[in-house]
């Protein structure tokens, strides 16, 4: 796994790994650039799960001052930093939903998304193109994955929702993150 | 792609959250004894995260990030550990000439395990405000919640219900149910008194046209007032519709005998 630089010019604008760095000895600009950098990722992923600006605000709190606290949850060699918080955030939100203790301490998260994107922009274009792979699949695809993904429902919730087969809901589960996966090798 | 293709789909769903029950603990055994398995669970774990990142919003507002910004200038982090070089010694003995320094070395150890100590002492004490706050907050609601269904349920408590002027108070019923819960909250008003040798019985009428379930026998009290909070219904059950019956005093249970006295509307 490569580490996830958002930087193409790495002398112009710092990399996560050397703000992660700085947070580490107490630099609370460090803190704040990274905010900036990340923050609108994470409020975007908590309010599309938990529609409340107010519960989205909370979960972007708890997630970046348990950064603060314990910077070393990070591991870049384990996945690249807007990938980590992103799926860090739909984990907290998901938990916030159920109302429940957070299942998963954010160093236990791994996320191993290929290709690395070494840019803002180079991940701006992989999102385009996965946006454009959401809108291409056929619509029950697309629902059974944002059911499981932003609603946290069970293939079985899903199943008893939409009336399908649960072997049918399973099989769309995956052949459509298999697809994400091809429009980005592609 | 994995190396076990009956796992293929639970892994996916494993990926997202979404596998329960046996197929999730049948999984994760296998997990265990499989690096092709677990491989294609990071990849699809991934996948997952592109699903997140497509998400687009507005930006947290300003006040966001002063809160932050507060909150983590008052969590000081611990200063950094310096390394100091101690003074060259000259010595006749070179060997040994490095034995007095034990006692730093044994010092900065001693200095560094505080520091650990307290590190955890520090993320332990944030874990117990964390549960801490958890608990009084969970505690509040509580007792919000016991005082509400208290309210409900004291037959003491004055219930009124109000009605057009001259109309003359017909039966009603409000059924509030959440399948995911399984909680329902039901209530009746203006039934008739009983009959000998009768009793009411509430139905749940699944979405998917399956046999009714006994939701709760009951007795109005003088002014045909009812509740009924939570009795036993199985897990995930959509309703389609509630309805009360006039039954036996045993009540039916497996399906309703009696005629319907309250039906539901819908919303």
């Amino acid at each position: 796994m490569k580490i996830g630089v958002p930087s193409a010019a790495p002398n112009a604008i710092t990399s996560d790994l050397a703000l992660v760095t700085a947070i580490r000895s107490g630099d609370q600009s460090a803190m704040a650039a990274l905010y900036d950098r990340y923050s609108s990722i994470v409020n975007a992923v908590a309010l599309r799960v938990l529609q409340d600006t107010g519960a989205a605000e909370d979960v972007l709190q708890d997630i970046f001052m348990q950064l603060w606290r314990n910077p070393g949850a990070f591991d870049a060699s384990r996945g690249n930093m807007p990938a980590w918080l992103a799926v860090i955030a739909r984990h907290r939100a998901i938990d916030a939903l159920r109302r429940r203790r957070p299942e998963n301490d954010i160093a236990d998260v791994i996320v191993s998304v290929e290709p690395d994107f070494a840019s803002d922009a180079d991940r701006s274009r992989a999102m385009e193109k996965v946006r454009g792979a959401l809108n291409t699949m056929p619509p029950p695809q697309k629902s059974a994955l944002e059911m499981a993904y932003f609603e946290g429902l069970t293939h079985s919730e899903i199943a008893e929702k939409t009336g399908e087969p649960l072997g049918t809901i399973k099989t769309r589960i995956r052949t459509g993150l298999l697809s994400l996966r091809k429009v980005l090798a592609a | 792609m994995s190396a076990h293709e009956q796992f293929a789909d639970d892994l996916a769903l494993y990926a997202l959250g979404s596998l329960e029950g046996v197929e999730r603990q049948t999984l994760e055994t296998h997990l265990q004894n499989c690096a092709s398995c677990r491989r294609e669970l990071e990849l699809l774990r991934g996948d997952t995260s592109l699903l997140a990142l497509t998400t687009a919003g507005p930006k947290p507002p300003a006040r966001s990030r002063q809160r932050l910004m507060s909150a983590i200038a008052n969590e000081p982090r611990l200063p950094a550990v310096v390394a100091t070089r101690t003074p060259e010694r000259r010595s006749w003995w070179p060997m040994l000439g490095w034995l007095p320094n034990l006692g730093w070395i044994a010092a900065a150890a001693v200095v560094l395990v505080c520091i650990g100590l307290l590190r955890q002492n520090s993320n332990l004490r944030q874990s117990v405000a964390w549960l801490q706050a958890q608990f009084t907050d969970q505690g509040a609601k509580l007792d919000q919640t016991t005082q509400i269904v208290a309210t409900l349920l004291d037959p003491e408590a004055t219930k009124i219900e109000l009605v057009a002027v001259g109309n003359k108070p017909q039966p009603r019923g409000k059924a509030i149910y959440q399948r995911r819960n399984r909680n329902l909250i039901f209530f009746a008003s203006n039934l008739p008194s009983l009959p000998a040798e009768k009793i009411y019985e509430l139905w749940l009428f699944p979405a998917n046209g399956g046999a009714p379930i006994a939701a709760g026998l009951f007795k109005p009290d003088a002014r045909g007032g009812a509740t009924i909070v939570n009795p036993p219904l199985p897990q995930g059950v959509a309703a389609k519709n509630f309805v009360v019956t006039l039954e036996p005093e045993s009540g039916s249970h497996e399906s309703p005998r009696g005629t319907p006295v309250i039906v539901g509307i819908g919303e």
